[in-house]
């Protein structure tokens, strides 16, 4: 099984679909001549010829109510915006056009929407959000936030293959940071379905994205002082895995929710809620969140290191959960 | 010298107590005291309870006497490691402050790293009374009471693993509720276990014991003592006797009814009520109130509306002794003692503003609060605040009792059986005749504190006036 990186996953994925599927095409700014910002639809034109991978001009909205319009026609399209930061451009097709589509005129909006998201690169403001809680926020729409390079194939294959608008949120501080064995043949990752990242007893971790290997490191440290740390990955927060989320917490009893994104009305909020609702009677300590203040990400490298929660950060809440 | 104190403080024994007063001190200054031992015994408004000791060591000084009253969180004694001089500082010094940091940097924030170090748990207990929601589920499936479970986490709190520990360990001494009861058949052939039990006990825990930053060590610096001293054993069950711990509910009870004994002067009297006119209206009024509201109107809902008329005119029947004052309740806020099924406890449900209701709202009150009170569905607020209770063992046949006051009230009513009896009464021409008629005794118990026997006669002579000659343009 070759190990690839989470980029090259994702790339692989969308070659594979392309190949497989003539109603598939990619349209981005640069996602053509250039390959894409970060090069994941590099040689694509080449193989694929520019009507298949096709360079936008820099317009979201023309990009998402393109690929709608196209998949009201029956295409399959995975439009790239090239920083997430800048989906807020195409917030009224993808909102009021592309998740109301079907609930209104009984119509599948089978596009992809893939959003290389958040920090820790000192991208600043407008390069560094990770926006999924407030498409969460928005019936009709699918988010996706994969961890690893094996989920990040899978997914976005069951992406494309989704008869629903699908937001495909790529961590890009884990592009070519992460590598992992992925196989070679074609597989899906069922979109809703959370996997334990690491099994514990003593505290849960629900997360997603890169948060999934902060939760990690942290882990390791608390293990040392015989602190059992489990890590859910939900790998989708539009449906998130609510059934694995409570078995966890059901077992440890004590539950940090941690993302990457800001606190207040982030995604986490929900599932402390619902952890709140579904499973009072076996909770041994409050429901915790750590996530990013409510401020835009900061330019300024030791102020995004205290803007996105870091290992000690994880470390410390976790450390009061088991002591409490 | 930095010798390790451990404050005592009044714990928190309810969210609406601020105070308690210290009943007994179980220890004298200068005796040792193991953790989690019986203290002290402190009273409030709510309940009266041990406060078991947050360290171990010496009860170095008493600062709260018995007899005082004082607010939740204040200091009450001191227990220094033991070996520790009783009480030597002069009696006008603060007690030790902390502990100077001599060469120990400040410990804001536990070294993530080194193992084993206790932060400080300032006035630990300050968490005993906290019971998380998984701690009080697993505590009420298997009859635990937390009181008695070492606490492990934040300020002394029982955490999770504490009490299945605990339960692990035997120390419930009891077997789990009957829903979590196995039978002991083989398991089922096949490759497959059986389904879990829905109510098993959990995987078992580490031991309480087990090393790790967790489980902060008590914070007295004495001889390690043991990790999980087990409760004082009651005596083993002899041979024929079944042995089971007190529910919450039962406890409550029996503190409640001995408190109350010795609190109320009781005193018991009853009357014979001839209920002929009552039984006539109600068989009137039954299949009426059943066709139109669903509503039975029971004896006891007419009694209960008597009740409330004749207490207009006697008003310290509904009212308080409370401590030097008398307080007399404008409105009735009823009580029906409700028992619930198999002997299992008895409950008493309030009907709030109960005078505000006609005959067939009470019956309704009445139903519904015994309904849910059967139902286990009753919230804290719907047992609080009576200022009178009416208790109906007559539906088994009882005829005569005497009854228990229900703090803080200062009377009960028993309502007996109905009993059809030869009784003498006066026919047209005023000759003495014997007639069958549906008699009923009602027996009141009363506190002679505030209510003397007259008055109370009085008050029972106008609520059988008021059943006798039942006026249905009133009621």
């Amino acid at each position: 099984m070759p190990e690839l990186t989470y980029l090259q996953a994702i790339s692989d994925a969308l070659r594979g679909e392309m190949r497989r599927d003539q109603r598939v095409f990619v349209i981005g700014e640069d996602v053509g001549v250039y390959g894409g910002a970060f090069k994941v639809t590099l040689g694509f034109q080449e193989e694929f010829g520019p009507w298949r991978v096709i360079d936008a001009p820099l317009a979201e909205t023309a990009i998402v109510g393109g690929c709608t319009g196209a998949a009201l026609m029956g295409m399959r399209p995975v439009a790239e915006m090239q920083f997430s930061d800048f989906v807020s451009c195409a917030w009224d097709q993808l909102v009021t056009v592309a998740a109301k589509q079907h609930y209104r005129a009984g119509t599948p909006v089978p596009i992809v929407v893939r959003l290389p998201s958040g920090g820790g690169f000192s991208g600043g403001p407008f390069h560094s959000q990770n926006p999924e809680s407030s498409f969460a926020h928005v019936p009709g729409l699918k988010c996706v936030c994969p961890a690893t390079p094996a989920d990040a194939k899978g997914l976005l294959i069951s992406a494309i293959e989704d008869p629903n608008p699908v937001l495909f949120f790529e961590h890009k501080h884990l592009y070519r940071r992460i590598k992992g064995d992925v196989p070679e043949e074609r597989y899906t990752v069922p979109i809703g379905k959370a996997r334990v990242h690491r099994e514990g007893d003593d505290v849960s971790v629900v997360t997603w994205g890169a948060m999934v290997y902060t939760a990690s490191e942290a882990a390791v440290a608390l293990e040392r002082d015989g602190v059992s740390v489990e890590i859910i990955d939900l790998r989708s927060v539009v449906p998130w895995d609510r059934q694995t989320v409570l078995e966890s917490v059901r077992k440890t009893s004590k539950v940090l929710v941690l993302h990457e994104d800001t606190h207040t009305g982030g995604f986490g909020a929900e599932i402390a809620a619902t952890v709140a609702e579904e499973a009072f009677e076996d909770l041994d300590a409050p429901v915790r969140r750590l996530a990013a203040p409510d401020c835009p990400v900061p330019f300024s490298p030791p102020l995004e290191k205290a803007f996105i929660p870091q290992v000690e950060d994880v470390e410390r809440v976790l450390r009061e959960l088991a002591e409490y | 010298m930095a010798s390790t104190v451990v404050d005592v403080v009044m714990p928190q024994m309810g969210v609406s107590v601020s105070e308690g007063t210290i009943t007994r001190w179980l220890k004298q200054e200068g005796e040792a005291v193991a953790f989690d031992e019986p203290l002290l015994e402190i009273s409030t408004d709510k309940v009266d309870t041990e406060v078991p000791s947050p360290g171990a060591g010496v009860l170095q000084r008493i600062l709260v006497q018995e007899g005082e009253t004082v607010e939740v969180g204040t200091r009450l004694a001191v227990i220094a490691a033991a070996g520790a001089e009783p009480s030597p500082a002069p009696a006008s010094a603060p007690p030790q402050a902390p502990p100077e940091p001599a060469a120990a940097p400040e410990r804001a924030e536990p070294e993530p790293a080194e193992p084993g170090p206790a932060p400080a748990v300032p006035g630990a207990g300050d968490g005993r009374s906290f019971v998380s929601p998984v701690v009080a589920r697993i505590a009420s499936e298997h009859g635990v009471d937390v009181a008695r479970v070492p606490g492990t986490g934040h300020g002394g709190r029982v955490t999770k693993k504490d009490i299945l520990a605990y339960i692990e360990s035997g120390g419930a001494g009891a077997p789990p509720a009957p829903a979590a009861a196995e039978p002991a058949a083989p398991p089922p052939p096949g490759p497959e276990a059986g389904p879990a039990p829905t109510a098993a006990p959990a995987p078992p825990p580490p031991p309480a014991a087990a090393p790790g930053p967790r489980v902060p060590p008590p914070p007295a610096e004495a001889a390690p003592p043991p990790p999980a001293p087990p409760p004082p054993e009651p005596p083993a069950p002899a041979p024929g006797e079944i042995v089971e711990p007190m529910t919450a509910m039962r406890r409550g009870i029996a503190e409640h009814m001995r408190r109350s004994l010795d609190t109320s002067a009781h005193v018991t009297t009853v009357f014979e009520v001839d209920m002929t006119k009552v039984v006539a209206i109600r068989e009137k009024l039954k299949p009426q109130y059943q066709a139109a509201y669903g509503v039975n109107p029971t004896y006891l809902a007419f009694v209960a509306r008597a009740t409330i008329e004749a207490i207009r005119n006697w008003p310290w029947m509904n009212a308080e002794v409370r401590g030097e004052s008398i307080v007399v309740k404008q409105y009735v806020n009823l009580g029906i003692a409700v028992a619930l099924e198999g002997g299992k406890g008895l409950i008493v449900p309030v009907i709030k503003n109960a005078e505000g209701y006609n005959l067939l709202g009470l019956a309704r009150a009445i139903a519904d609060v015994a309904e849910r009170a059967r139902a286990k569905k009753l919230v804290p607020d719907d047992v609080q605040g009576g200022t009178f209770t009416i208790t109906n063992p007559g539906g088994w046949g009882a005829i005569i009792g005497t009854p228990i006051i229900s703090q803080p009230q200062v009377a009960i009513l028993d309502v007996e059986a109905l009993v059809k009896r030869p009784v003498v009464i006066a026919d047209e021409a005023g000759n003495d005749v014997i007639a069958i008629r549906p008699m009923m005794n009602l027996c009141l118990s009363y506190d002679h504190r505030l209510v003397d026997g007259a008055y109370a006669a009085q008050f029972m002579k106008e609520l059988r006036e008021n059943l006798e000659s039942w006026d249905e343009a009133t009621y």
